[in-house]
């Protein structure tokens, strides 16, 4: 029996728009030369690597040379702290600023650079999952060579006083880099004159295809490269450029611009739908602020459940999803981000996110209130832990 | 990931519920870690007429509950203190290696539930059964 997919994991990926695939085609096909060629193939191909660099700089608010390609969110994380890290040091700046809950490609950096001896301040997050302010202010010096925090977080979707940390590092001399991934093609950037100094984003998760980011590098500021090589990328980011992947992501941001605010109404309006929806069951949890949150993420937990046979009941209905449980995390303990925000581990495990897009339907949000219930019923029915806490305080 | 068996056993598991005065129940695992079996087992002139669970935890935790119940099912006491997860992962046609400490709680649950039989009636469990053991207590798994 054939069954309707519905797809509610856009924070993990999307997919790839007819604008982006068809703006990519070509390139895949007859305009398949190198950029970096003489001869007419090649030229084509860059004209459609320059056009992607303009279409990128427009959408973010920046000179197209401040815009650097590479080949993923992680890549431009790795890139903008190391970078910043590096630079930092030959001026005797050796600390770095993040927040506890960022994703592993930024944490797993600041984790291999304390092994070069680097100092790493992780601010807290409030239960509401919001960078603490006052630590911030706290560890902001001008001994930082790096401040690097979220734009909006990639579980729960808050979304972080980024304007305000960027204005303060650029008081104290500080670069600031934003791990913009979740926000890109979804909330309003500007960035000349926002004070951010780096920004990293991924174009799977705007309707570009997988393989393809780029980090913004603001005029001026000079960091070492990561991948050494041929001369692309201004001799900055070497490998000879993903053409079709580029001109796809430059096509997919361009249309996320122009209908943001169109998708955004309508996405909150399901987002909305569907929390009240979820939050009808007992013992349930919004996890993450309400109102400072991406229009297209709901992030609950359900008390007595676990989240891998959550998502495999789900997926049994045609559902896919994700969670925060340690089962699906791949690590050993749930999601650090549920934990950062004050869940417990019993309660981070049987945590459940659904992400929207702009091709989410009511009658989707519908079905999915219709089977979540009955599966939390289900898994609870056979939980050892309901009873107790069904017995106990919402 | 997973084999069609557990797949199965995930999706109607069975013996799923609890044994009014049950001859014999035992916990194991923790809700910090993510999994908790509780068995129940109805005992009757040293042969097990009848296994129930309840499980929190993942498909592989819910499907070794399962196989586990129906393997001790109808078999004597004897029989049921020589299951081993080897035999659950093997009537499961296999587990993904990340899965095989779910297959390790339900063979304890089981001999949790067989040592509380025991000490219900009075028995000294530990020449059947050993020390006791749940693999949670000192679990490297998952580190608490
Ligand atoms: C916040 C955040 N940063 C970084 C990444 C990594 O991006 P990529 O998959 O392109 O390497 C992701 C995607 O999972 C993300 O959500």
């Amino acid at each position: 029996m054939a069954k309707q997919v519905i797809y509610l994991d856009n924070a993990a990926t999307t997919a790839v728009s007819k604008t982006a695939l068809e703006a990519m085609l070509p390139y895949l096909a007859e305009q398949y030369g190198n950029p970096s060629s003489v001869y007419s193939v090649g030229r084509e191909a860059k004209a459609g690597l320059e056009k992607a660099r303009e279409q990128m700089a427009k959408a973010l608010g920046c000179n197209p040379r401040e815009i650097y390609f590479c080949g993923c969110g992680s890549e431009a994380d790795n890139w903008a702290i190391k970078g910043a890290a590096y630079a930092g040091r030959k001026k005797g700046k050796t600390k770095i600023v993040t927040s506890c809950f960022e994703h592993h490609a930024v944490l797993h950096t600041c984790k291999a650079l304390e092994k070069e001896g680097f100092e790493v301040v992780y601010l807290p997050v409030d239960a509401e999952g919001i960078v603490c302010m006052d630590a911030f202010y706290e560890a902001v010096d001008e001994t930082c060579a790096v401040v690097s925090v979220m734009y909006a977080n990639n579980e729960i979707g808050t979304i972080q006083p980024i304007g305000e940390m960027a204005a303060y590092c650029k008081e104290k001399k500080v670069l600031f880099h934003t791990d913009a991934v979740q926000a890109v093609g979804h909330l309003p950037i500007h960035l000349q004159g926002s004070g951010i100094d780096l920004l990293s984003l991924s174009g799977h998760k705007f309707h570009a295809p997988k393989g393809v980011g780029a980090l913004y590098i603001r005029g001026g500021v000079l960091l070492p490269n990561l991948i050494e090589g041929g001369a692309q990328e201004r001799s900055r980011r070497a490998g000879t450029e993903n053409v079709a992947g580029i001109v796809g992501m430059g096509a997919a941001l361009t249309e996320a611009v122009a209908s943001m605010e169109e998708n955004s109404s309508k996405m909150k309006k399901l987002q909305d739908k569907l929390i009240d929806g979820l939050l009808q069951i007992e013992h349930t949890r919004l996890n993450g602020s309400r109102t400072k949150r991406l229009p297209g993420n709901a992030n609950v937990s359900f008390e007595g459940i676990e989240g891998e046979s959550l998502l495999l009941m789900l997926d049994m209905n045609g559902i896919c999803a994700s969670s925060g449980s340690a089962c699906t995390s791949g690590s050993l303990d749930p999601s650090h981000v549920l934990l950062s925000i004050g869940l417990t581990h019993e309660v981070a495990h049987g945590s459940l996110r659904l992400s929207l897009s702009e091709n989410t339907t009511e009658e989707e949000i519908d079905r999915v209130l219709e089977v979540v219930p009955q599966v939390v019923e289900r898994l609870r029915s056979m939980s050892p832990l309901w009873e107790k806490i069904k017995n106990s305080e919402n | 990931m997973y084999s069609e068996k557990v797949m199965e056993h995930f999706a109607n598991p069975h013996n799923v519920g609890e044994i009014e005065n049950a001859d014999g129940v035992g916990e194991v695992g923790n809700a910090k870690c993510g999994d908790i079996m509780r068995m129940y087992l109805k005992i009757d002139n040293g042969m097990i007429t009848d296994a129930k669970f309840k499980t929190f935890g993942c498909g592989a935790a819910i499907a070794t509950s399962s196989m586990a119940t129906d393997l001790v099912k109808g078999k004597s006491i004897d029989d049921a203190l020589k299951l081993t997860n080897k035999a659950v992962i093997e009537a499961l046609d296999g587990l993904p290696p990340v899965k095989i400490h779910c297959s390790v709680l339900a063979e304890q649950a089981i001999k949790a539930a067989l040592r509380d039989y025991y000490v219900k009636n009075g028995i000294d469990p530990t020449p059947f059964l050993g020390e006791e053991t749940n693999s949670c207590d000192h679990c490297d798994h998952c580190g608490h």
